[in-house]
This record gives C-alpha cells, structure tokens and sequence, in this order.
C-alpha cells in the first residue's frame, strides 16, 4: 500500500514538472558524459604511459671523435671505457634493474638514424662516423632509468645518458591538460545539475504543499514525506546518468575502436571493457549527487 | 490528557504576548470550548497542543507528553494521536470522499485491510455513507467539513482539536456539525473547540474558557458565550450595551 502510494506521489510530481524534470535529464545527462570523458581520458593516459614507458630506454652515449664536454676529450671512447660502462651495468648494485643490454655500434646508429630520417635534410650529411655508439639499456621497470642514468652519467667515455621517458612527458602532459580541462567542465555541470534538481524538488514539493501540510498533520513520518521527492529526483538524474553511461559506451565503441584504433594501430586505445568500468561510477554518482540534493532540498518542509 | 502550566507565547515581532501565563487542565472525555476575540490566543493554544508551535516559557503535557522534551522526529508519531478540524477543511480536491479519509490511514501505514474496514465506518458515523466517491467540491460546505471531521476520528485519537469548524457554514448546517462532534466527544473523545459563534456554546451548555488578550478571562464548567448579566459590572455592561 505504502509502495504504491509513494509511487503514485513520485509518478505525479515527475509529471507535474516535465520540463523541469527534462532539463535535469539533460543536465545530468551531459555533466556526467564529461565526467566519463574526463575518466576514460585518464585511463587512456594510464594505458600509453604503461605502453611507452615499457618500450623506453635508457640510451647511453659513448664520446665520439668531435665532443668536447666534462668526460669527453675530442676522443672517441674506448673499448675499456664501454666495457667500464657495462661492468657498471653488471655489478651487484645495479644489475637488479637492468632487464637487458645492448650495444649499438656506429654502423648501426646509421641504419636506424636513416630508418628515421631518411629524405631530410639531415641524412645527407650523416654518414657512420659521424654517428655515436651507444649501449642501449632496459630498465626492469621504468622509474630505475634514474638509477642507470646516474650510476653512468659521470663515467669517462660517457657523452650523455638519454631517458626515452623524458621525450614521452609532453605528449602525457598535454593530455593530462586536456583531462583535468575536461574534469573542471564536469565538476561546473554537476554543481549546475545539483541545484537544478533541489530547485526541482522544490518546485515539487512548493506545489504539493497542501498534501504535503495534510500529510504533517496526520502524522506522517518524515521519512515518508521525504522520500517520494528523493525518489523523484534519483529518478530524473538516474535518466540522465544512464545515458550519460550510454552514450560513454557508444563512443568507446563507435569512434574510438570503431574508427580511431584501426587507424593507430600502434597506440592502445581504451577498449569497451573501461567503458563498462566507467558506465556504474557515471549511474553512481548521478544517483548520489541527485538523491543528496533532494534530501537537502526537501528538509525546509519537514520542519515542525 | 492536556494541562498548560504557565505558558507564555510572544512573537519577536509583536510587543503583546500571544499568550500571556495561560494555565489550564482538560479532562478525558471533556468537551470544552474556547472563545475569545480573534487574536485572543484560541488558535495559538490550539497550534500549541499539536506542537506546531512551542511556549517561550511554561510547559505543555499532553497524553502525559511534556512537549519540550519531545525530539522534532517523534512529533508525526504524537501527532496520530489527535484529531484536528479546520475551519477551511483541508481536504485534498483531487481526492474523493474515499480517498481524503484514506489517505490520512495510507501515510500512517495502516493496512489495506484495515483501510477498507474503517473508512467506510467513519463515513457511516458523518453520515456521508453514499457519498464516498464524490470530489470535494461536488460537496456542500457541511458535507466538506463532515470528511474532515471523518479524517480526523478515523484513527480514533483520544483527542479532537477543532479550530473554527463552522466559521465557513450557515447555522443549520453548523448544527449538523454540532452534533457530529458532541457524539464523537460521547464516545470518549476529548473535544478542544475554538469558536467565536455565541448561539453554538450557549446550545451546548459545555465548559467554556474565555481567552482575552492571552489570558484566560473565565473557566466556568456548563458556561455560555457570555458571562451572565449578574456578573458582569456597571461600565462593562455599558460598554457592552453602547
């Protein structure tokens, strides 16, 4: 019985304030999908940090025959000085965050220098000589590139230790601009919804007032005054959270794994698997942010 | 069942007090009526039983309730314990007859069994048996009053409160309601009116307490409207006759 009533309350009201109802539908709607924006972009950020990070190097450059710094003489390194470097890469302190060595000779420098460049301007004056040798190092996982690098940077023969890492910071910082853009957005929408729907809930209950004056003097409890507005404002959020959740999904899978990733074969893009991960945390908040809303809204006439 | 001890009411923005060291007891089963000018304090005493209100100074017992130390989210649940009656009625127009008396059963959480056996009942005792599925205003102003009255018994509180219940109606249906509320307060309720029709109070020959001002001026057990002629002095005769 009291199910039915409370449903029956609910029912009206929401249909009392279509419009209002269908602006917070709307609001809910498009605050939250910035919100799962904002969500998916950090993970995609995660994701190609995890994937380059795991590819970068540590690129440790020998002296070549022109360089002139600190551990360099205008001297090309030499064979005792690259093997002082691996014999540092070996012992015992710092072999456990070295995952694998490999050395790149002037010859091979060149291969990849033209792989690269090959067309430019810069590969007509390049030729092997003018090329470094360099051992390229693994790290065990990323953050040991640090280790290596001042373990033998100050070593004789050394030109300069290159984390690959450093090359990838402003491609992730430019995203992580564009996600944090996304959130402040978000954040602006979801503080509009909220007062959208305590405005909403008081329209309703502004025009219930005499039920609602009848109801206080019966005695009916609070919770059961209060409740049908909450649930009408959980109702109207949780529309919109659900196509806010709805349309995340479709663009994970539509545009992102549809069209972008055939295109960026070599990037992994977030998959429909996140967008399920991101789809409850978007019904969830709606439906947190709308249900405390109402309840705020709604105490003014529970006071006796 | 209501006692006021000492009880004092003033509103911040009124140097008078509303009420004005009103003390006052009522019986079970007593049928008492409150008369006064309008802004006498009848209605605030009344607002004060339902605790809509609270005294700025004394105490108010009901049903053995001293109202102060009530907590807010205990007062819907005293508050089934009384029946309250309204000049204007209040009754929900979109509502029928049924449904306005059944509400007020529904947001308590009765069952629907028990629903269906006591508002069919309470309509039998307003004589409003066949009129149970009319809307509010498909009913005369009596009527209207009469499902009001049926709201307010149909949890069969102890107390009725009735502020003004035939301020809205001519004498003949007042009567009516008269009546009504004089068999309810038969039963064993406990009737508080307020009311400022003097033919209404001498009829019933009931105890009468007159409020002027906040203060209680009179409490006489079978009173009138007026205080008796004998009583009254000289220059407040000639006042009176002026």
């Amino acid at each position: 019985m009291r199910l039915q009533l409370i449903a029956n309350e609910v029912w009206n009201g929401l249909r009392r304030n279509l419009s209002v109802v269908v602006s917070v539908v709307l609001v809910t709607f498009i605050s939250l999908s910035f919100v799962g924006a904002a969500i998916l972009l950090q993970m995609q950020i995660n994701q190609m940090k995890g994937f380059w990070y795991d590819r970068a190097q540590v690129g440790i450059y020998f002296c070549g025959p022109v360089d002139s710094t600190a551990t360099c003489t205008q001297t090309a390194a030499t064979e005792e000085q690259v093997q002082a470097v691996r014999d540092v890469l070996d012992s015992g302190a710092i072999e456990p965050y070295v995952a694998a060595v490999e050395f790149e000779d002037r010859q091979l420098a060149y291969e990849h220098f033209m792989e690269q460049f090959s067309g430019t301007a810069s590969a007509e004056f390049a030729s092997p000589e003018t090329m470094n040798e360099a051992l390229w190092v693994r790290p065990t996982s990323p953050q040991d590139a640090d280790l290596i690098r001042e373990a033998t940077s100050a070593l004789p023969g050394v030109l300069e230790v290159r984390d690959q890492r450093a090359l990838l910071e402003p491609i992730f910082q430019v995203l992580n601009t564009a996600s944090l853009a996304a959130i402040g957005v978000a954040v602006l929408m979801l503080v509009a919804a909220v007062l959208l729907i305590s405005t909403t809930i008081r329209l309703s209950a502004f025009s219930r007032k005499r039920e609602l004056g009848i109801m206080r003097l019966v005695g009916a409890s609070n919770r059961f005054i209060q409740t049908p507005f909450i649930i009408e404002g959980v109702v109207a959020a949780l529309i919109g959270a659900v196509l806010a959740a709805g349309s995340v999904v479709a663009l994970v899978h539509f545009f992102l794994q549809g069209y972008v990733a055939p295109m960026l074969q070599t990037i992994a893009i977030v998959t429909i698997d996140d967008a399920l991960v991101v789809a409850p945390v978007l019904v969830g908040i709606g439906v947190l942010f709308a249900g405390v809303a109402a309840a705020v809204a709604i105490r003014r006439y529970l006071r006796i | 069942m209501i006692r006021f001890d000492e009880v004092s009411k003033t509103y911040s923005r009124k140097a008078r007090p509303a009420l004005d060291g009103v003390s006052l007891e009522i019986l079970k089963g007593e049928f008492v009526f409150l008369v006064g000018a309008s802004g006498s304090g009848k209605s605030t005493l009344i607002r004060m039983v339902l605790r809509e209100e609270s005294p700025t100074s004394g105490e108010v017992h009901v049903l053995g309730q001293r109202l102060k130390a009530l907590p807010s989210r205990r007062v819907p649940f005293f508050r089934r314990n009384l029946g309250v009656v309204f000049q204007d009625f209040r009754l929900l127009n979109n509502k029928t007859v049924y449904e306005n008396v059944a509400f007020t059963l529904q947001v308590i959480g009765k069952s629907r069994g028990f629903i269906s056996e006591a508002v069919p009942d309470v309509l039998k005792i307003v004589g409003l048996a066949g009129k149970a599925s009319r809307l509010p205003h498909e009913l005369s102003g009596g009527e209207q009053q009469r499902v009001a009255i049926a709201r307010a018994v149909v949890n069969r509180p102890p107390i009725l409160l009735a502020d003004e219940p035939t301020g809205n109606l001519d004498p003949s249906t007042s009567a009516g309601i008269m009546a009504l509320l004089a068999r309810i307060n038969e039963g064993g309720t406990t009737v508080v009116m307020a009311t400022h029709e003097a033919s209404i109070v001498d009829e019933l020959q009931k105890r009468v307490v007159e409020l002027d001002a906040g203060r209680i001026m009179r409490d006489e057990a079978h009173g009138s409207y007026r205080r008796h002629l004998e009583e009254l002095r000289v220059d407040e005769l000639e006042e009176e006759t002026a």
